[in-house]
């Protein structure tokens, strides 16, 4: 496989879920402002733009932090990089660049989401914008399909070695920013508003229902953050991110007989994660080590690029 | 609804006339648009240059097939084999001995004073002497029997795409048009391609690696770059993923270097090794001619074919074909002007208002004047521009291009037609793909196909024998330049219209 070809795959896999985890956002942030039973305004739209890091690119804008201007310019704004539709851009060139190695499925799911922001210049109202999110959310459910239906070789690999590294990324970023904003001042612990927030980032990783399954009791802060950090069975969490690098890492040293500091790099983490418990990760300092854990993500992303030659 | 059916000139063609009629103006828009819908979600788009508000377009597509009897295709493609033969053997005589001008045939300085030829080239012989693996030979019909090629395009022919695709949005959206006539399938066209691209790799290499090599996905034809490597099974490269290296070409893979052995280059020659073309040239690969002088790479189509398919060059065809085969050209030019002959020129300014001129390097219908539909500022320009330069123009009378029934905003009506065959050639001989590129000019009375003007394109069947309608139809009679190799008929009833898909997917 040609080194462009497999970089532009990996980046097309880390573009579409960084897609899909915006348009989640976006949703969690719409049903949390205007559907729950005590609106939560500006802070929730705020703590969006931290967790998909617009906020100082929106500040440019000099607009006010209101749900349409949010919505507005985390979906179909393409002056950002942290959009829906530049993310999508993203995700559709890389495509473009190795159509060859991608089914007809693969690309239209890409496709058809990127023509859904053509002439596009506002997502529209709240119901129009959970319309529009929904519709993104179907394309890449669907491209996330199509790439289980190709054929079990080097591209889809890198699809999801893409996927498994930004997933991991993304999640780190939600808690972390969620959790600086849990408490504003004089809430309570457990109140409305907090509750709300917790709900919302279950929401984001779609993790409502596991939740349940996994704890049988109420929403409690420290479950959710052993959920989304420790917790194999959640697709999202760090653990279960973690490990399928490891597994795709192993596949593609199988296949192709490179293997090399990545694969090191990948299965020690696997190996920490495993042996950790959440509760220590909160008593000392969950920031820290969600820090730490953004940091080493990207040093595994440029080992990942050394080992497979990506120029 | 049934008006259209009058448009039907032919009577083989009956049964298309009757479908025609049968299918309702709102069912068959309804099918076109499912096709332009199907076309827009695959991104089988192009860049219309300098069109910024429609970076991608779709071409329209129009529904209504265009039909060639079996016998009307034995005899183009008789005429289209010779013609690419002398093509062949006119550029291995001017790159080689030139023979043809020792002879008086061409005056030199059409070839040494013609920006299209490359002596940097001269002297190499690629593999099997064939230079023009890949061409497409414009054919515009004007009468019954009367086709006459409006062009040869011996460089890098696009469009073969459309012909697959168009056919499989055909045979998706009106399989019963498969039931009533049988169509020559075209989806062996990769398979031949890679046979062809394999057939000309370099000597004693047992297993060639082919790639195709894009300017890279900007540019307005990637889709179907893509496309073809796609349905080859094998690498899309850009000349970043190139190096040349002790005169071999390398692609750069995850695991190192591979050797590539035969390259079908979608880039100009202008482009290809800024070494010794271009020496600005962002998309090419330095050392890559050196390479293929060396006899290590073979390049599809070989550098330097724009010499055989210029329009100053085309008016001569005609002697090219009778120098080289010793015979008459099956298919005759269009009536060619050149202006740089005093008295052409002169008889092209007493009728600029019938004629239309060309440029003789332009191409996709700019730097052209139609002089029946021109203006009068559009006719002195012009005027002004071939006294000024007579040598860089050509003339042809405007001719009466036969039309083909299309749907177009008020119904189904006449619209004109021309018509890109495409014809391989490896080792083996020359193969012409049963069905080719029908471009229509969508606007009424205009004669402009070009895609980046208004055109579009339709599908165009190639019939397996002259009875239109199933059933009707008499022994298989003369076979034709090229059997398919799984026609329509051998497949399972059930089956019937889906020959089985040409990529892997």
């Amino acid at each position: 496989m040609l080194s462009r070809t497999a970089s532009s795959l990996y980046w097309l896999g880390r573009y579409v879920e960084r897609t899909d985890f915006i348009a989640r956002l976006v949703e969690a942030t719409v049903r949390l402002d205007v559907l729950s039973p005590r609106p939560a305004g500006e802070a929730a739209w705020a703590s969006a733009l931290a967790v998909s890091e617009t906020d100082s690119a929106f500040a440019k804008t000099g607009q006010s932090v209101t749900q349409n201007n949010v919505a507005r310019f985390l979906t179909v704004d393409s002056s950002h990089s942290g959009s829906i539709v530049r993310s999508l851009d993203m995700a559709r060139n890389n495509a473009r660049a190795v159509r060859t190695a991608l089914t007809k499925e693969a690309w239209t799911g890409i496709n058809r989401a990127w023509l859904l922001f053509d002439n596009r210049s506002s997502p529209g109202g709240a119901m129009a914008t959970l319309n529009l999110v929904e519709a993104v959310k179907a394309e890449t459910r669907g491209f996330e399909g199509a790439v289980h239906r190709m054929l079990r070789n080097q591209a889809t690999w890198f699809i999801r070695l893409g996927q498994a590294i930004e997933r991991a990324d993304n999640t780190a970023r939600l808690l972390d920013v969620k959790y600086h904003i849990l408490l504003p001042e004089g809430e309570r612990v457990g109140g409305v508003v907090d509750r709300d927030q917790w709900t919302t980032i279950l929401q984001t990783v779609s993790a409502v229902t596991a939740y349940r399954w996994l704890y049988s009791e109420g929403l409690k802060p420290a479950n959710v953050i052993d959920l989304l950090i420790a917790r194999p069975e959640l697709p999202r969490s760090l653990a279960a991110s973690v490990e399928e690098a490891v597994d795709i890492l192993n596949l593609l040293a199988k296949r192709t007989g490179l293997h090399g500091e990545a694969d090191r790099m990948a299965r020690n983490r696997h190996m920490r994660l495993a042996k950790m418990a959440s509760g220590a990760v909160i008593s000392r300092g969950l920031h820290q080590y969600l820090q730490g854990f953004i940091a080493e993500n990207d040093e595994l992303h440029r080992a990942v690029g050394r080992q497979f030659k990506f120029t | 609804m049934g008006q259209a059916g009058s448009t039907v000139a032919r009577p083989e063609l009956a049964a298309l006339g009757a479908w025609i009629d049968e299918t309702p103006d709102a069912e068959l828009r309804r099918r076109q648009q499912s096709a332009e819908a199907t076309f827009r979600q695959l991104g089988i788009t192009f860049a219309v240059y300098g069109d910024s508000d429609a970076s991608e377009r779709i071409i329209p597509f129009d529904i209504v097939p265009r039909v060639f009897l079996a016998d009307e295709w034995a005899r183009l493609s008789a005429g289209l084999v010779q013609r690419v033969e002398a093509i062949n053997a006119f550029l291995v005589d001017i790159y080689g001995e030139r023979k043809i001008l020792d002879a008086g045939v061409l005056p030199p300085d059409l070839i040494f004073g013609n920006a299209q030829f490359r002596p940097e080239i001269a002297g190499i012989r690629p593999p099997h002497d064939i230079w023009a693996h890949i061409c497409g030979i414009d054919l515009v019909r004007t009468g019954p029997d009367d086709f006459f090629v409006l062009e040869d395009n011996a460089r890098t022919p696009s469009g073969v795409s459309y012909m697959l695709e168009n056919r499989e949005a055909m045979l998706r959206l009106c399989p019963e048009l498969f039931r009533d006539f049988r169509v020559a399938a075209v989806d062996s066209y990769p398979d031949r391609l890679l046979e062809t691209m394999k057939s000309v790799a370099p000597e004693g290499v047992a297993a060639p690696v082919c790639v195709v090599l894009t300017p890279g996905h900007y540019n307005s034809a990637y889709y179907e770059h893509s496309f073809l490597a796609d349905s080859m099974g094998v690498e899309l490269v850009e000349a970043a993923d190139l190096v040349v290296d002790d005169d071999v070409v390398w692609m750069r893979t995850i695991a190192g270097r591979v050797k590539v052995d035969v390259i079908y280059r979608r880039i100009d020659d202008d482009y290809l090794d800024p070494l010794v073309f271009r020496p600005d040239s962002m998309l090419g690969v330095p050392g890559l001619i050196a390479a293929y002088a060396a006899g290590n790479v073979a390049l599809i189509n070989a550098p330097g074919n724009g010499i055989a398919d210029d329009k100053a060059i085309y008016s001569y065809m005609p002697e090219i074909v009778r120098f080289y085969s010793g015979g008459e050209a099956k298919l005759p030019n269009v009536e060619t002007w050149r202006c740089r002959e005093p008295q052409a020129l002169k008889y092209v300014l007493d009728n600029l208002k019938d004629v239309v001129v060309k440029l003789v390097d332009g191409s996709g219908g700019y730097g052209m004047l139609v002089g029946p539909t021109a203006t009068k500022a559009e006719i002195e320009t012009f005027r002004a521009a071939l006294i000024a330069k007579p040598h860089r123009y050509i003339a042809q009378p405007t001719l009466a291009l036969s039309t083909v029934p299309t749907l177009a905003d008020a119904g189904l009506a006449p619209r004109h037609v021309d018509f890109r065959p495409f014809v391989l050639t490896g080792s083996k001989g020359v193969q012409v793909v049963p069905g080719g590129l029908t471009r229509v000019a969508l606007k009424e009375g205009s004669l402009v196909v070009n895609s980046s003007q208004g055109g579009g394109t339709k599908d165009s069947f190639v019939l397996m024998d002259n009875g239109a309608a199933r059933g009707q139809r008499q022994s298989q009679g003369q076979s034709q330049a090229l059997r398919p190799e799984l026609p329509l008929h051998h497949l399972p009833e059930e089956a019937n219209g889906r020959p089985p898909p040409a990529g892997a997917e």
